[in-house]
């Protein structure tokens, strides 16, 4: 679809204190497009986005929307220029019903038509194939599909372009086509679609044209199509291109196969999993693979005792323990990334060197406080050791980027100097560079002799880093690979033939 | 340098408002600060303040860690202090010679009772998750009943030497005792949290219960323990306003101070949702509505309109300190930082100092 | 299962103090009495006339009396009700509101129960009860400002520290400082109140302020002992002498007698009375059987450094004694 362009920014910056976060940047969308938007944390795309939509007020430049300047000061403005946004972080409210919070906030005068609007919800949910009633109150939806509430959300409202800001993070491939599908629709009408993932096979997938963003600058805009995968990578990471051809060609780390560290036998949980034996090696890295919900972060959460269990026994090294609680649990030397980093993992006031000291701290006792001295000594030493960039230890955590978050909560357990640590999806919603230093970090920690079980939605991720791949179904082990040259077609092979079904 | 200014930002409003309340009174009176002894003691509007507000400061700071950790409110902070008082001048009372051991012995007995009230609304908000505020309730309501059967259903007169001099001054000391009490709690205050983990593990639990539980803090028992500090603030206060009375008054005695307390903890930049706090932030605020209370009455305003002008004067503040007032400040900030920045034509990559509160929320 | 544990909880807890106060008892062939009243733990002055009522009241005096003690005017209403329903020959009332007692007090006539209002009036039509028993507030002010001004000072300069603004007691014992004020007789230096809970705090600072501002004043009129003591605090604090031969003088109301021995020991000057002792008239009228009709107002006394006397404490005085000779700060 050669055309018009909808919206065009031309040399726009923005500085925060301290921080460029913008520098002369220029971005076209066309009408009726599907434009990714790609870069690192902290390449200034999240920044875009927010100018674009009004939460952010340009230092300079000029954007204008058909031809006609706009300058947006509050997000309504956009919103009701046709501007619909879609945010990584789920922003609609738990306790109201899914059509509550589809039409909510929406409706003109003060009287709602509850029938109605029911109906229409149902009408919508039913055409974009989401799997919710519309009474049924959001906070009982799964992460997915209270994602695509807010697809639909933004979808519903008569709009031109559509920002979708990392949708796709929380949803397993079926609702991630699904969510394709609803894309192209909205294309041939003529939407221009602005889109950020991480994912690039869904850039391929989708895009026709990708802008790239590094350090607040614009590196290009490309045709997706004539643009080879490896040199996306490379534009968007500047020079660490080689670090991850090298760690594919990384050979699993080698197990010590005598007593396992840890050894869980017939665990079960109130999340629901079915009572499963699993053990792990000394410098073993394993992993659990298998659809969202299969119950691969529920079994995490079960050894950990994130969530109360029901059956079981635990041995570390062993020798018969007991773990009630995750204080337990850490004492026994586990640490658990959680899944949820902003639910479970980061203390989002609290600063950057207080969120890494915590777990030690509460190792360490209630009436042992860490020197201020001692706690600067640890964050500037983990500040360092896993490049995490913040403008100082005492800059509150929420205002790190996600991959740099989660960089500090890998940091708070790797002080703890566990001996068996469980991360959950440690990759979900960083950019590319972050990932590729968490994969090589999880394989030097196995080399000291850490055990790691790395849990992630990208199968290849678990490939290159995993040498035993435990795979889940329907809240059951269903199989157990092994080997150097898996594939991610011998996973799904699992995953198909798995199971009671089978 | 910046992160400094940060970490004090939050004064900026309790102080700016003293700042204003000491302005009205030095142009009602220039003599404002004149501190003069009289009786061996120091007198003048500042002691009066120190004085007036000490079992204000001392619930607040409970309040604030209650606060922080439950994001509630316990509003029956006057009603516990009413019945470890009861108790208080109970055992003095029944002793045949009050010496120094019986108020000691009677001031930790009413420590004890406080306890067990803070135990009391600590079990109900961690344990069974009721609302603070709720739970609280059911003390506020009943509370001062409980103290009514305790004094015996009289006002006990607290008529004693010593306890003449813990309401007033100790001969040779000119400070007033009530406000010697105050620094000590405070300073033990200041230990406790040097000394252990309150802050770092209060702070997490009221941020995130999730992650502190993961993180193997267990949110039930921090709850509960800030319940625990609050009954004894309670007992510490109830102590101080029972020695300053003279005698047990079970129906007015720091009635309503609760919302004062509540007032301080806000005005002292904390947020009523938990989280961070500063006790330092609502010892000032404490004091500042001490100073407030004191300022209407120099300004003579007539008794019938006291409370709107308070009201008035409230309604202000908090709007002033409000996150949706803050972030357009800081907004405007922004923009006459930029303008200026373009005016001074500074090269593209320039760091722009962070000056002034500028909390910018970036998500 | 925690949420409805909890919730029960605080239902038995709070219906608790309700069942306490229901007790039922019954007995034949004597004057059957209801009455409904504030709780005690309202005041002082509470406490002393719940206690009255038990005493007077009481079978040995050959009464069935029932006393309800609420500060909840429906709850008061339903009781007068269960009352008129019991057959009761009197009904004694001290209102928590003056108001929608109307259809209550008029089945009370229809069933020919006489009712005698106590310590506080209900607005409502004469006819629909037979008697009041009444502390006259308007009347304590006159008092206490003839008092006040038969001290024979050369300029009277008032502090005056009201009560809960806008309470009956607050407004009848105003009044008779600012008529005076009005007529010349006497100058308010400094215009106050103690707040909602009569607070001796609160009046320790009106009086704090005052001297703060320099104000030049010899008399301190508080409404309630309490605020008067909150106000006496004051003045030792900044060294001003106050009583007997003092250069301020100072008068309470209520007649506490922590406030009584105050004004013994010359520590302060006067103290009004505000009788809550109204049983003992209302159990004259039942024996004589001739009950007066309308509003009656009791005596109340005045008791300075010179006239006041043990066997008066000890007879009107409210609330616990601290002793003779002892002062309360």
């Amino acid at each position: 679809m050669l055309s018009e362009i909808i919206l065009e920014m031309k040399d726009i910056s923005k500085s925060f204190p301290g921080v460029k976060a913008l520098d002369s940047v220029d971005f076209k969308l066309r009408k009726g497009e599907i434009h990714a938007l790609m870069g690192e944390n902290g390449a200034g795309k999240s920044t875009l986005i927010k100018i674009i939509t009004g939460v952010y007020e340009k230092d300079a430049g000029l954007i204008t929307l058909q031809g006609e300047p706009i300058h947006f000061k509050t997000p309504q403005e956009a919103q009701d220029k046709g501007i619909g946004t879609v945010y990584q972080e789920i922003m609609l409210c738990s306790n109201l019903t899914v059509a509550e919070n589809m039409f909510i906030g929406r409706s003109h005068g003060p009287v709602v038509n509850w029938k109605q609007m029911n109906e229409k919800a149902e009408q919508l949910l039913a055409s974009l194939g989401i799997p919710a009633s519309p009474m049924q109150e959001l906070s009982s939806c799964s992460l997915a599909v209270q994602q695509m509430i807010a697809i639909a959300r933004a979808v519903d409202m008569d709009c031109k372009i559509l920002i979708l800001d990392e949708p796709t993070s929380s949803l397993d491939e079926d609702e991630v086509h699904k969510l394709f599908e609803l894309m192209r629709e909205l294309k041939d009408r003529g939407v221009g679609i602005i889109f950020i993932t991480h994912f690039l096979e869904q850039v391929y997938e989708i895009s026709d044209r990708t802008t790239v963003l590094r350090n607040g600058k614009l590196v290009g805009e490309y045709e997706t199509a004539s643009l080879p995968q490896i040199e996306l990578i490379s534009k968007m990471l500047g020079n660490v291109l080689e670090d991850i051809t090298k760690l594919k060609k990384h050979e699993p780390v080698v197990t010590d196969t005598s007593v396992p560290v840890f050894e869980g036998i017939g665990l079960s949980s109130v999340a629901g999993v079915r009572p499963f034996n699993f053990a792990i090696q000394k410098g073993e890295v394993n992993g659990f693979a298998g659809l969202l919900g299969s119950g691969r972060s529920e079994s995490a959460r079960a050894i950990f005792t994130a969530d109360k269990v029901t059956g079981g026994e635990v041995k570390m090294k062993g020798k018969r323990v007991k773990i009630k609680t995750p204080l337990h649990a850490i004492k026994q030397g586990i640490g658990y990334l959680p899944e949820d980093r902003k639910g479970d993992g980061i203390i989002a006031d609290l600063s950057v060197r207080d969120n890494i000291i915590l777990t030690l701290q509460v190792l360490k006792g209630f009436f042992k406080p860490f020197s201020l001295k001692q706690a600067e000594e640890f964050a500037d030493d983990y500040i360092e050791k896993l490049n995490i960039k913040t403008p100082t230890a005492n800059t509150p955590i929420r205002s790190l980027s996600g991959g740099n978050q989660q960089k500090v909560i890998l940091a708070r357990w790797l002080l703890t100097h566990p001996e068996y640590l469980i991360l959950d999806e440690p990759t979900r919603g960083i950019d590319v560079g972050t990932k590729v230093e968490i994969q090589k970090l999880v394989i030097q920690l196995a080399n000291e002799g850490m055990s790691v079980t790395f849990i992630s939605s990208e199968i290849g991720e678990m490939i290159r880093t995993c040498s035993r791949l435990i795979v889940m179904k329907d809240r059951e082990i269903v199989g157990e690979l092994r080997g150097t040259d898996l594939t991610e077609n011998d996973v799904m092979n699992v995953i198909a033939k798995g199971g009671r079904n089978a | 340098m910046s992160t400094m200014k940060k970490s004090f930002s939050h004064l900026v409003l309790p102080l700016s408002v003293m700042a204003l309340l000491i302005i009205i009174n030095l142009v009602k009176g220039a003599d404002y600060f004149r501190i003069t002894m009289v009786n061996g003691a120091l007198y003048g509007n500042i002691p009066n303040i120190l004085f007036g507000a000490s079992e204000l400061v001392i619930l607040s700071i409970g309040m604030t860690l209650v606060t922080a950790s439950s994001r509630g409110q316990d509003i029956s902070i006057g009603e516990s202090a009413t019945i470890t008082s009861a108790i208080f001048v109970q055992y003095v009372l029944q002793a045949s010679e009050v010496t120094p051991l019986t108020i000691v012995v009677a001031f930790l007995l009413s420590c004890v009772g406080g306890l067990v009230l803070g135990a009391f609304n600590g079990t109900l908000v961690s344990i069974f998750k009721v609302q603070p505020m709720v739970a609280s309730l059911i003390l506020f309501t009943g509370g001062r009943s409980i103290a009514f059967m305790i004094d015996g259903k009289l006002s006990p007169i607290l008529a004693n030497d010593i306890s003449n001099k813990i309401g007033t001054v100790i001969p040779g000391i000119p400070i007033q005792t009530p406000i010697i009490l105050t620094v000590v709690f405070i300073v033990l205050i200041a230990v406790v949290f040097k000394t252990t983990n309150l802050r770092l593990y209060v702070e997490t639990v009221g941020i995130n219960p999730n992650a502190a539980r993961l993180n193997g803090i267990n949110p039930k028992k921090i709850i509960f323990l800030t319940f625990l500090i609050m009954g004894f603030c309670s007992a510490v206060a109830g102590f101080i306003a029972v020695n300053k009375a003279g005698r047990h008054d079970s129906v007015n005695l720091l009635k309503l101070i609760m919302m004062d307390a509540i007032l301080a903890v806000a005005i002292g930049g904390n947020s009523l949702g938990g989280g961070k706090f500063s006790i330092t932030g609502s010892i000032i605020g404490a004091y500042t509505i001490e100073m407030l209370n004191r300022t209407l009455l120099r300004l003579e305003i007539e008794p019938a309109m006291i409370k709107v002008f308070k009201a008035i004067f409230i309604i202000i503040l908090m709007v002033v300190a409000s996150p949706v007032a803050r972030a357009y400040f800081t907004k405007v900030l922004d923009k006459v930082r930029s303008s200026n920045k373009r005016k001074e034509s500074i090269p593209k990559d320039a760091h722009i100092p962070t000056t002034n509160i500028a909390v910018k929320k970036e998500e | 299962m925690k949420k409805a544990l909890s919730i029960m909880l605080i239902l038995v807890l709070l219906g608790a103090g309700v069942l306490f106060a229901a007790g039922v008892k019954e007995t034949a062939g004597q004057t059957k009495i209801g009455i409904v009243n504030l709780p005690p733990e309202e005041s002082g002055y509470r406490q002393a006339n719940v206690e009255d009522m038990n005493t007077v009241f009481s079978t040995a005096n050959g009464y069935d009396a029932k006393q309800t003690n609420t500060g909840d005017n429906s709850e008061q209403i339903a009781a007068a009700k269960g009352y008129i329903r019991d057959g009761v020959d009197y009904l004694l009332i001290s209102a928590a509101n003056a108001s929608g007692w109307d259809d209550t007090l008029k089945s009370a006539k229809d069933a020919g129960i006489k009712v005698i209002l106590f310590d506080r009036a209900i607005d409502t039509d004469a006819s629909n009860y037979q008697a009041a028993i009444l502390s006259d507030m308007g009347y304590e002010g006159k008092k206490a400002v003839e008092w006040v001004l038969s001290l024979g000072l050369n300029k009277i300069n008032l502090i005056l520290i009201r009560g809960q603004m806008g309470s009956a007691a607050e407004i009848g014992r105003s009044a008779a400082v600012l008529e005076a004020a009005k007529a010349g007789k006497l100058n308010i230096v400094a215009d106050g109140t103690g707040g909602d809970s009569w607070s001796l705090e609160e009046a320790r600072k009106v009086v704090e302020a005052a001297i703060a501002a320099g104000k030049d004043f010899n008399v301190i009129y508080a409404q309630n002992d309490g605020m008067a003591q909150g106000a006496v605090q004051a003045l030792e604090a900044a060294g001003i002498s106050h009583g007997k031969g003092g250069k301020v003088k100072v008068i309470g109301f209520d007649f506490n007698r922590f406030a009584l021995r105050n004004v013994q020991a010359g520590y302060w000057d006067a103290d009004m009375q505000c009788n809550p002792r109204q049983a003992a008239e209302i159990a004259k009228w039942i024996k004589s059987g001739t009950i007066p009709s309308g509003i009656v107002y009791q005596e109340e006394l005045l008791l300075t450094t010179d006239t006041i006397t043990d066997e008066l404490i000890d007879k009107w005085g409210i609330n616990a004694d601290p002793g003779k000779g002892v002062v309360t700060r």
